[in-house]
């Protein structure tokens, strides 16, 4: 595996393969009393096999929902999605995709290391590969030692890793992360990036990262979609250029700075429309 | 442990100062306010065929737990199982539920001879009266615990497309057993009642509800009989309310833990 210690390698999408996420025209309104609100307005976005595509945007710019959308767990009101060639209610029952969510969502009964193997139970996998994968898989993630415990002894950082091993259980084509490190605390989310590069090349997995910090997105991503708010619009994807090898030495570079930038005055664009700008 | 124990004959200490205490300084005569030596020595005393009145107490509280017992058993499981059908099913819960609420607004005073004739007056009966009380606590909380599931645990399983009965076993169960316990608390106590209550309508024979009947009717006579049979039943229930407190603890091991009783 190409995949050094700590490092991680961004893979291309290749030019002749379909794209393994396709959203044609999506939109969200959700009803609530007070009327309906618009969610998501026409979206259209393409993801090829291999990539690490990032969802960045203000809250309530409907991110979420789209990743969600993805998932089968909420369902668009127009467009077509497509999911590794399939309707996403098909991906969802074929189980193609991982998800990983802003809290760890561990169920607090089971140990780490059963966490970790609830997606088998639920499949039915062999015994062999019940009782083999899940250890194999703390490794991965650097928890072995802590097979044992539960959840609550471990950190919040601990916690979205042992979250992360269990979204890689099946061997998911896809990972859906909706803001996985947002409630840790810098340095712990600069290293479980770096982590997560690793295990993503390591695993081929094509990965939809939803967060909101422009740092983590630029880093991770070959590309960063950049979202406006209610409702939500791709305002702009900016293209990551940077070397594929991705370890600390990238976060230094003069580009991951330009690059940065670029996304936050895309951000910046809509974040504070009209003339009712204070600044 | 010491320091609970000590708190424990604190409290006890402090009771007995205020109860002799009262006594004395508003002179509340006995048949009010038996001595606390009285009522102590009821037990010690020997009934007219010749026996320990502790044993004969001792006996009857027997029967009472292990009516109060089975119908804690059998009223949980219904509670429990009525929960899962009614939490599957909003038109069942809409249709069910007024039901099941309706059957604790009715006393268990007027039920309770009802299921004496209907099946008789042997344990079985005393049980279902016991299980009466025991199963709405259950049913109540366990509702409440089943559907009170994290979002993103339920979307979790969702993403993995697991089927109903997966759901149910795997999350929404083992989430609920912190509502569960706290119904069980309830009932333990509530199943004691139930059972006394059902041995209150004449042809019992034994158990704390025939001993509670018998000390009413000669209370002018010995009322330190009636102290002693409430101090009994409700010793029983103390017993039952820890019991499934200890089971709590090691079910529920990753709650941090659970209030002490």
């Amino acid at each position: 595996m190409a995949a050094g210690r700590g490092g991680g390698v961004i893979a291309r999408g290749e030019a002749n393969v379909p794209p393994i996420i396709e959203l044609a025209s999506v939109r969200k309104t959700f009803a609530s009393p007070a009327g309906t609100m618009e969610a998501l307005a026409d979206i259209s976005l393409q993801v090829d096999a291999g990539e690490f595509v990032s969802i960045i945007g203000p809250s309530g710019c409907g991110k979420s929902t789209l990743l969600r959308i993805v998932g089968d767990l909420v369902e668009p009101s127009a467009g077509t999605v497509q999911v590794n060639g399939k309707s996403p209610r098909q991906a969802r029952l074929d189980r193609d995709y991982g998800i990983v969510f802003q809290t760890p969502v561990l169920y607090e009964w089971r140990t780490v290391l059963e966490n970790v193997r609830l997606p088998l139970e639920v499949t039915g996998r062999p015994r062999a590969e019940r009782e083999s994968r899940p250890p194999a898989l703390l490794r991965l993630v650097g928890l072995e030692s802590f097979r044992d415990h539960r959840p609550s002894q471990l950190s919040g950082g601990m916690q979205q890793r042992v979250s992360i091993a269990r979204a890689l259980a099946l061997r998911p084509a896809i990972l859906l992360m909706d803001e996985p490190f947002g409630a840790l605390d810098e340095m712990t989310r600069e290293r479980l990036n770096q982590e997560l590069l690793a295990v993503a090349s390591e695993t081929n997995a094509t990965v939809m990262f939803v967060t909101h910090s422009i740092p983590e997105a630029v880093f991770m991503s070959s590309r960063v979609v950049v979202m406006s708010p209610r409702p939500g619009r791709i305002e702009r994807i900016v293209r990551v250029d940077l070397p594929p090898e991705r370890d600390e030495k990238t976060r230094a570079l003069p580009r991951f700075f330009e690059l940065v930038t670029t996304v936050r005055q895309s951000l910046r664009a809509d974040a504070n429309p009209g003339p009712r700008d204070p600044r | 442990m010491k320091a609970r124990g000590l708190r424990a004959l604190g409290v006890a200490v402090a009771i007995a100062v205020l109860w002799e205490g009262a006594k004395t300084l508003f002179a509340i005569p006995a048949w009010k306010l038996p001595h606390l030596h009285e009522i102590a020595g009821d037990f010690v005393r020997r009934t007219g065929t010749d026996q320990l009145y502790l044993w004969v107490i001792a006996q009857n509280a027997g029967v009472t737990a292990l009516e109060s017992l089975i119908g804690f058993a059998l009223g949980s499981a219904v509670g429990l199982v009525l929960a899962i059908a009614l939490s599957h099913s909003r038109v069942l819960e809409r249709g069910l539920l007024p039901y099941v609420v309706a059957s604790q607004t009715v006393p268990i005073l007027a039920i309770a001879p009802m299921i004496v004739v209907w099946l008789g007056t042997t344990w079985f009966s005393k049980a279902v009266i016991a299980a009466y009380l025991t199963f709405f606590p259950v049913t109540i909380n366990m509702l409440r615990g089943l559907r009170a599931v994290d979002a993103d645990a339920l979307a979790l399983m969702h993403a993995l497309a697991a089927t109903r009965a997966q759901v149910l076993v795997k999350l929404r169960l083992p989430a609920s057993l912190p509502y569960l316990f706290t119904a069980l608390r309830l009932s333990a106590t509530a199943s004691v009642i139930g059972a006394i209550v059902g041995e209150l309508p004449v042809g019992s024979r034994y158990g704390m509800g025939v001993v509670i009947i018998n000390a009413a009717q000669y209370y002018n006579w010995r009322p330190a009989n009636l102290w002693s049979a409430m101090l009994v039943s409700a010793l029983i229930g103390i017993v039952f309310y820890h019991l499934v407190a200890v089971v709590e603890r090691r079910v529920v091991s990753w709650q941090p833990a659970a209030a002490a009783a």
